[in-house]
């Protein structure tokens, strides 16, 4: 809708234009200026927290010293990605797994809310649906930190709610946090369940721009409710998957990392462990500049050609994409 | 088959309606038992006595966490990144979105590519780390507030409400002498409070919730926020002053989650509308 309103508008302003001809050059030149000079501070912090970054890159190929800085540090080439392929025993496990658990987070997280809109959108009372969904979108607002704490002190091994249920069960206790196999699903749980309500409101906002003669269709050729939901609703919410979708994969080297550093620990770095944290480890805590830069180069790189890609393919295939 | 179909109908309510039960004490289960646990007994907390409601109601946990300074201070430091944050963000972004509202500006195209590059390249962390300490950020509140200043997508999102603005509001007022720093002000600004409300409430949450930045830009104990507090309590188990007690060890985390959830949870019902409304708009052009 806002989309044909600024349209609408664009196409006023070649009019104005060309009805304001009249107006002297010094005062358009000063109307400008204004303009400008308003962008200053947005255009300053662009340069200083993203460009100035990007050209610090640099030191990736150097033996950087705060010391000497970017000008007098040592140009050391391709010496820190040989280092981090060939010599670094963990960078393969890193690799996986930086993979592994985006792709269980694609598999798990990301249909997850596609389904729980299917199931608000089928709820007849609206005073019900109201409830259930503010309740589903609550967890979006408690921080990392408090969802983190949360699942450290329920999986506690000794004290854990979790382990003693699963104690009065019978099933025996349970070190989540330290068991490399249970990792993932502990992750991928917590995502789950801070995003699944959350998630829902694009697809809510498509399924109330479904045509509804769509469904009288539906009912008139015997779709049952089911059929309905899958043929009418579902469909009509492809256009936003495609879109979240690809927003997905842009983020994907660095889903969740902050949530690792709260969640991971030493015995668990075998499936935990992935590039961002390796990143901070070597970078900021052992000072490790130019090797921790050299190996967040390689994962932005790969970002990166995973989103033009991605939107490549979407575009191909339909007239969705993210630009 | 009419009756058939009803029966099916209703069946598929009735398993929904069960579905839907589950999610929300799935979802509110967890916050119950925190709050339980955190004026219960330590040791029943400990031993698994306590499963949905409080035993042995006694407040030991939050008169601990209360009396200690370290906890106000980080609640004051919270408050004062998040509300700094906030306005200036809100600031510098819809400065720098009215102008590339407009069609006409010359080097627009190439702003906007370059803000939308930044969404798909960036330099990594330990770039802009070496930029935050070489401008002598470190251990200041601007190291939390600056890197984190413009959201690019927020920027966007601004830039194509301003472009929905009817253009006749801004020519009647520039006709009747307003400059355009006044047009932005007193017109554009005004009619653009929806938008302003719901990007400021979205940064402010982010910032509330945020902890990396202080991770790795703070060191001074006195400029750590609620969250970096709450983490080292709760993750990296250190004790707040008399360790070794262990009469509240453990409902302690639970009350300090507690104190970093509730104003949040409070203030949700009555901000929830302009977070979905945010959400949308985002959506369209997102």
């Amino acid at each position: 809708m806002s989309l044909d309103r600024s349209d609408a508008a664009n196409a006023q302003i070649p009019a104005r234009d060309q009805s304001g001809k009249g107006t002297s050059l010094r005062f358009k030149l000063k109307k400008y200026k204004t303009l400008y000079l308003l962008m200053l501070p947005g255009i300053l912090y662009y340069i200083l927290f993203k460009y100035a970054p990007m050209y610090g890159v640099i030191i990736a190929f150097q033996n950087f010293s705060i010391g000497r800085g970017i000008m007098g540090s040592k140009f050391v080439g391709l010496q820190h990605f040989i280092d981090f392929f060939l010599n670094t025993p963990d960078a393969w496990k890193l690799v996986r797994n930086t993979i592994m658990l985006n792709v269980y987070d694609l598999i798990f997280r990301f249909p997850a809310p596609i389904i729980l809109a299917l199931l608000f959108h089928e709820i007849r009372s609206r005073k019900f649906k109201w409830f259930v969904q503010s309740v589903s979108y609550m967890p979006h607002f408690l921080s990392t930190v408090v969802i983190a704490g949360i699942m450290v002190t329920f999986l506690s091994q000794q004290t854990g709610i979790v382990n003693h249920i699963l104690d009065w069960l019978g099933f025996g206790r349970i070190m989540f946090l330290g068991e490399p196999g249970w990792f993932r699903t502990i992750y991928v749980g917590s995502e789950i369940w801070q995003t699944i309500g959350w998630g829902t409101i694009l697809y809510l906002a498509a399924i109330a721009g479904v045509d509804p003669t769509l469904y009288e269709a539906a009912k008139i050729d015997g779709a049952n409710r089911f059929q309905q939901m899958r043929h009418v609703t579902f469909i009509g919410m492809i256009p936003v998957m495609i879109v979240l979708f690809v927003l997905t994969l842009s983020h994907f080297m660095e889903t969740g990392f902050q949530k690792i550093i709260l969640l991971y620990n030493p015995m668990t770095y075998e499936t935990a462990d992935v590039l961002n944290t390796y990143i901070y480890r070597r970078g900021i805590l052992s000072a490790d500049f130019s090797f921790a830069t050299a190996v967040g180069l390689f994962q932005s790189v790969i970002g990166f050609v995973l989103v033009v890609s991605a939107n490549r393919v979407v575009k191909k295939f339909s007239d969705t994409s993210l630009w | 088959m009419k009756i058939k179909e009803s029966f099916g109908s209703k069946l598929f309510d009735a398993v929904n309606i069960f579905l839907m039960s589950i999610l929300i004490i799935v979802m509110v289960y967890p916050l119950v038992y925190v709050f339980s646990a955190s004026i219960s007994d330590n040791a029943m907390v400990m031993s698994g006595q306590v499963v949905l409601w409080p035993k042995a109601i006694n407040l030991i946990a939050y008169e601990r966490l209360l009396s200690n300074p370290d906890l106000w201070i980080s609640y004051w430091n919270t408050i004062r990144y998040t509300a700094v944050q906030t306005f200036l963000s809100l600031a510098v972004t819809s400065a720098m979105a009215y102008p590339l509202a407009k069609k006409g500006l010359p080097g627009r195209p190439l702003i906007l590519f370059l803000a939308a590059f930044t969404l798909m390249f960036g330099g990594g962390m330990i770039p802009t780390f070496l930029v935050v300490q070489k401008l002598g950020l470190l251990d200041t509140m601007w190291a939390i507030v600056l890197p984190s200043l413009v959201s690019t997508w927020y920027l966007f999102i601004m830039r194509t409400f301003f472009e929905g603005l009817p253009e006749e509001l801004e020519d009647a007022a520039t006709i009747d002498g307003c400059g355009t720093m006044q047009v932005f002000l007193r017109i554009v600004l005004p009619l653009s409070l929806p938008v302003l409300v719901s990007i400021g409430l979205f940064t402010a949450v982010n910032q509330w919730n945020s902890f990396f930045d202080a991770l790795i830009y703070l060191n001074d104990r006195s400029m750590y926020p609620l969250q970096i507090m709450l983490r080292n309590i709760i993750i990296a188990g250190s004790n707040v002053q008399g360790e070794g007690n262990t009469d509240y060890i453990e409902t302690l985390k639970y009350a300090m989650i507690t104190i970093a959830t509730v104003p949040i949870l409070c203030v949700y019902p009555f901000i929830q509308k302009y977070f979905v409304q945010g959400t949308m708009i985002g959506g369209i052009k997102g």
